[in-house]
């Protein structure tokens, strides 16, 4: 059970810390999301081609991989290595952004539903239990494709405004288990208003749950976009995106294998790293799922 | 002298923490013998439970029996046998009563199940037969229309009722030996004599031998015939339970009587054993109690008490039993010094 | 029991009131006018486009609109496509059959997986077999849904040609066929498509199992059951696996959402002409009715074998159905 206490709770309590320091999972996700975010903001600096400029549409169209392009080269004899470096910055851009904002609200909705309870609860309850029965992706197509062409920001505002729903579910628990903690009546019968307590008492022990669900979301939104991309109604080229390179040769999928295997396998790092992140985040809250090996029977 | 049906050696039984080593049970020797019922006391957390437990080897990781224990049962040393020969000792010869019947009984499974289950494993009983059996056990521990009740659920059952299916289950192959941890804790007062009853009156019949786990010395005057008391992981006193409550030795022993609540005692407050059980992970050098003893000296801080025979089947962890005269000069021990009490 | 079939039933019908509502609020709230997109032809005159808005009802105020919506998709009449020239029911009526077919092996067999290495690793947890099994399904629960599809299409379909690239059905040579060997040529056709889907989503399915399983394993009668003499192995097989199935039945309700978006994909992928592949073919040719009715009706179904799902978990618990 997470620590109940203001002070050293939850996810910053030492024992979580020290299992998180221990934990070699969380070096290497986190050495790998690291590596990625760099390439990210380094994109210029790293790409060694525009990744719009269509280099030789007549000789260089449609390449193997090869020494000059060592991820060969798209239909449009664009370079995919350059394109997919920059990529990175799209579908990374989406992903932080969306679960930032999805997060944030969801926590607070969360938080304060399940705090002041009632009516306004009731309500949000009903909503999250009927929106979580439309699969997230058929929603985004339908709104999507009835609106037309959309921006890259409105993308990532629509993907965050569908991306709420799970953390404020989560962190309401969370709410509902610390309200009518001995501490917290006291508090309330002390007269410390409901803000103070949300934020000082409520809070902290929520925000485990919510960075683990965060840290999974990432890699379930980068999962999202590439998927949208691929449809043709993510972000659209020439802007290039992990989804949308291998969109672009899906016709043709046998013959210009490369420009499926890269970003796929982009794609697999990263929200692999996101996903073991998560884990080792939630294994850290709550050990009792992970179990010390034994290698015979279990018992002594 | 016959030899006793179980007989454990040296047992220590330690967890590996991450807030260090606790040796829950820190060399424990005791024996039971055949037809008798042997009484454990002791307050939470001095290791009886992970006793019990260890003679069955249901302890798990972390925690660990360490080499140089033993336990003989029907002439082998259970703590050698492999996985498999265990499970045929487990339930069979040697089964236990948990204390909590509400979770120790599977939420999903009907009680007839449960109990059949016993049968059909060590017996090799078919269904119908395993499921007589169980109707039968259920009529043996006193529950009214078992056919009808072997059909329902663990939650449709009252607390008494469930216990008595968990006794039940535990008699099906008549076991040599029944380990009860704390059976009537969790139940209510009128209850709890009556399931006591029953135990004893079964154990009669069948010869069966008990190894009794309690907190309540009271529950002990009544149904054991020899005691144990336990304290920090360890026996610390070991005598017949007339001799225990007429001469006890210890003096935790005599705190524990002292604070018995007695029917026409004194109406003042209950004496209570000032300062804590200390940590597990930390046993104090020399004697484990001297910090709440009232009679501790420097002795007892130096150096830590064997069990030393004080009569014909009566031992004590204390080095009264050398410097009796010790006993004569009590003064407050060192943890109400400090102010901190506790019961 | 009945009260809280009552009460789940009225929650279903909740759901798919907003549902319907939801649909119809996106289709009016968005941009332009379905007309307009779909009739975008030069050669099409204003006039006739305004006929067709009189026709769909399209000049009548809102809330008129919203009714006869609700009314029409009760009778079951979802609209008409552009892109197929027919009614949207007919179309859905070809195409689910086909998703059925797909998605419920892909589910059978999925849960099947699932549940087998979840119960695998629980055995021993933190084992060498727990670890690694770890890392596979983690590996696959981090793939993109199409991509893996795409990868297994490249690999078994064109660069070993094993199976078809695509289809239900051989489009040449399947009338011709026998009997025995048209079911051949289903069951080649339906092997890439059902395995990657089953994969995809046995990983999820495995993870929560092993997690319901942890969660039981250091209850009070896993003790008991290993105290009356039962290995380790039989305890979690058979007591604690019968514990941790209640939360994983209610897992197929909440894997259904998983299962209709994966199927888009591989439906996509495999050309395999089911729902999730109208649907994706519908956005491309602008074909509101269809894609709205398309994304009303697998949000129903959803819905639906959620419902199934809760009442499947009502039942199987003793606790719940004995109250």
């Amino acid at each position: 059970m997470t620590s109940k206490s203001p002070a050293g709770a939850g996810i910053a309590a030492p024992t979580v810390r020290r299992r998180l320091r221990g934990d070699r999972r969380v070096w290497i996700a986190l050495g790998v999301l690291a590596a990625i975010v760099l390439t990210a903001v380094f994109a210029p600096l790293l790409a060694p081609y525009d990744p719009r400029a269509q280099l030789d549409i007549a000789h260089l169209q449609s390449q193997p991989p090869s020494l000059a392009h060592p991820l060969g080269t798209d239909t449009f004899s664009r370079d995919v290595l350059s394109r997919l470096i920059y990529g990175t910055r799209v579908s990374l851009a989406v992903a932080l952004v969306a679960v930032s904002i999805s997060i944030t609200f969801g926590t607070l909705l969360g938080a304060v539903a399940g705090y002041v309870g009632g009516a306004i609860d009731a309500v949000l309850m009903r909503f999250v239990d009927a929106a979580f029965s439309i699969p997230t992706l058929l929603l985004l197509i339908v709104v999507i494709a009835l609106w037309g062409d959309i921006s890259v920001v409105s993308l990532t505002l629509l993907i965050a405004g569908v991306g709420w729903f799970t953390v404020s579910r989560l962190v309401r628990a969370e709410t509902l288990a610390v309200r009518d903690a001995d501490y917290v009546v006291a508090a309330r019968a002390l007269g410390v208003p409901g803000w103070r307590i949300l934020g000082w008492h409520v809070l902290p022990n929520a925000i485990g749950p919510a960075i683990v669900s965060a840290t999974l979301a990432v890699g379930n939104v980068i999962l999202l976009e590439a998927g949208l991309s691929y449809l043709g109604i993510g972000v659209r080229p020439p802007t290039p995106s992990w989804g949308n390179i291998i969109e672009e040769g899906a016709t043709r999928v046998s013959d210009v294998w490369w420009l499926t295997l890269f970003p796929g396998l982009a794609i697999l790092v990263t929200v692999f790293a996101c996903n073991a992140l998560g884990d080792a985040l939630r294994d850290a809250l709550d050990p009792r799922q992970l179990l010390p090996a034994h290698d015979d029977a279990p018992f002594a | 002298m016959t030899a006793p049906l179980l007989e454990i050696e040296n047992l220590r039984t330690w967890f590996y923490t991450d807030s260090g080593v606790a040796r829950s049970v820190d060399g424990v020797s005791l024996h039971v013998d055949h037809g008798e019922t042997l009484g454990v006391v002791g307050e939470s957390g001095c290791g009886k439970s992970v006793t019990a437990l260890s003679i069955l080897r249901l302890i798990r990781a972390p925690g660990r029996i360490e080499a140089g224990s033993a336990i003989r049962f029907e002439g082998k040393d259970l703590l050698t046998l492999a996985e498999r020969d265990i499970q045929h000792v487990r339930g069979n010869r040697i089964a236990m009563v948990f204390q909590e019947p509400m979770t120790a009984l599977n939420p999903v499974f009907t009680v007839g199940d449960q109990i059949a289950e016993v049968a059909r494993i060590h017996a090799g009983m078919s269904r119908r037969d395993a499921w007589e059996k169980a109707v039968e056990m259920l009529r043996l521990v006193g529950i009214p229309a078992p056919e009808q009740r072997a059909h329902e659920y663990p939650h449709q059952l009252s607390g008494g009722m469930r216990q008595r299916v968990v006794i039940a289950m535990a008699l099906v192959m008549n076991p040599a030996l029944v380990i009860a941890d704390e059976p009537t804790t969790a139940l209510d007062v009128t209850i709890q004599a009556q399931i006591l009853e029953l135990l004893a009156d079964l154990t009669k019949r069948f010869g069966t031998s008990i190894l009794l786990i309690t907190h309540d010395l009271g529950v002990v005057a009544e149904n054991c015939a020899r005691v144990i008391v336990m304290y920090a992981g360890q026996v610390v006193e070991e005598a017949t339970t007339a001799e225990l409550f007429s001469h006890p030795h210890h003096p935790y022993t005599e705190g524990l009587l002292g604070a018995m609540p007695r029917v026409g005692g004194n109406a003042e407050r209950l004496a209570t054993i000032p300062g804590t059980v200390p940590s597990p992970t930390a046993w104090p050098d020399g004697c484990r109690f001297r910090e709440r003893c009232m009679y501790a000296w420097e002795r007892c801080a130096k150096e830590h008490p064997p069990l030393y025979q004080i009569g014909a089947g009566h031992v004590s962890r204390c080095h009264l039993a050398v410097e009796p005269e010790r006993r004569s000069q009590p003064h407050l021990p060192v943890a109400a010094q400090q102010g901190v009490t506790a019961a | 029991m009945r009260r809280y079939l009552a009460a789940r039933l009225l929650q279903a019908i909740g759901v798919v009131a907003f549902v319907t509502t939801f649909a119809f609020v996106v289709v009016h709230l968005a941009p332009g006018d379905p007309i307009a997109s779909a009739l975008a032809r030069p050669n099409i005159t204003e006039a006739v486009r305004e006929q067709w808005r009189v026709a769909y009802g399209l000049d009548r105020p809102v809330s008129e609109q919203y009714v006869r919506w609700v009314v029409n998709a009760a009778r079951g009449n979802l609209g008409y496509s552009f892109s197929h020239r027919r009614p949207v029911r007919d179309v859905f009526a070809d195409a689910m059959p086909n998703t059925l077919l797909l998605s419920g092996l892909g589910l059978v067999l999925s849960f099947a997986i699932g549940i087998m290495v979840g119960l695998l690793q629980a055995e021993r947890p933190g084992g060498r077999r727990d670890r690694w099994l770890g890392r596979i399904l983690l590996v696959l629960y981090s793939v993109p849904d199409f991509w893996l599809a795409l990868v297994v299409l490249i690999l078994f379909a064109y660069r070993l040609p094993l199976f078809p690239p695509g289809g239900m059905t051989d489009s040449v040579m399947y009338e011709y066929l026998s009997p025995g060997a048209k079911f051949l040529d289903r069951i080649k056709h339906l092997v890439l498509p059902v395995l990657t889907l089953a994969v995809l989503t046995a990983a999820g399915i495995a993870r929560f199992q092993r997690g319901a399983l942890l969660a039981v394993l250091p209850s009070d009668w896993m003790r008991t059951a290993l105290a009356k003499g039962l290995s380790w192995q039989a305890a979690v097989r058979h007591h604690a696996f019968r514990n941790a199935l209640l939360p994983t039945i209610t897992l197929f309700g909440l894997s259904i959402p998983a299962f209709a978006t994966g199927a888009i994909f591989v439906e996509k992928v495999f050309s395999w002409p089911g729902m999730g592949l109208i649907v994706v073919n519908g956005i491309a040719a602008r074909d509101y009715p269809l894609v709205t009715a398309g994304v009303m009706v697998m949000s129903v179904l959803v819905a639906g074998c959620a419902l199934v799902a809760d009442i499947a978990v009502a039942a199987a618990d003793p606790r719940i159905r004995l109250g």
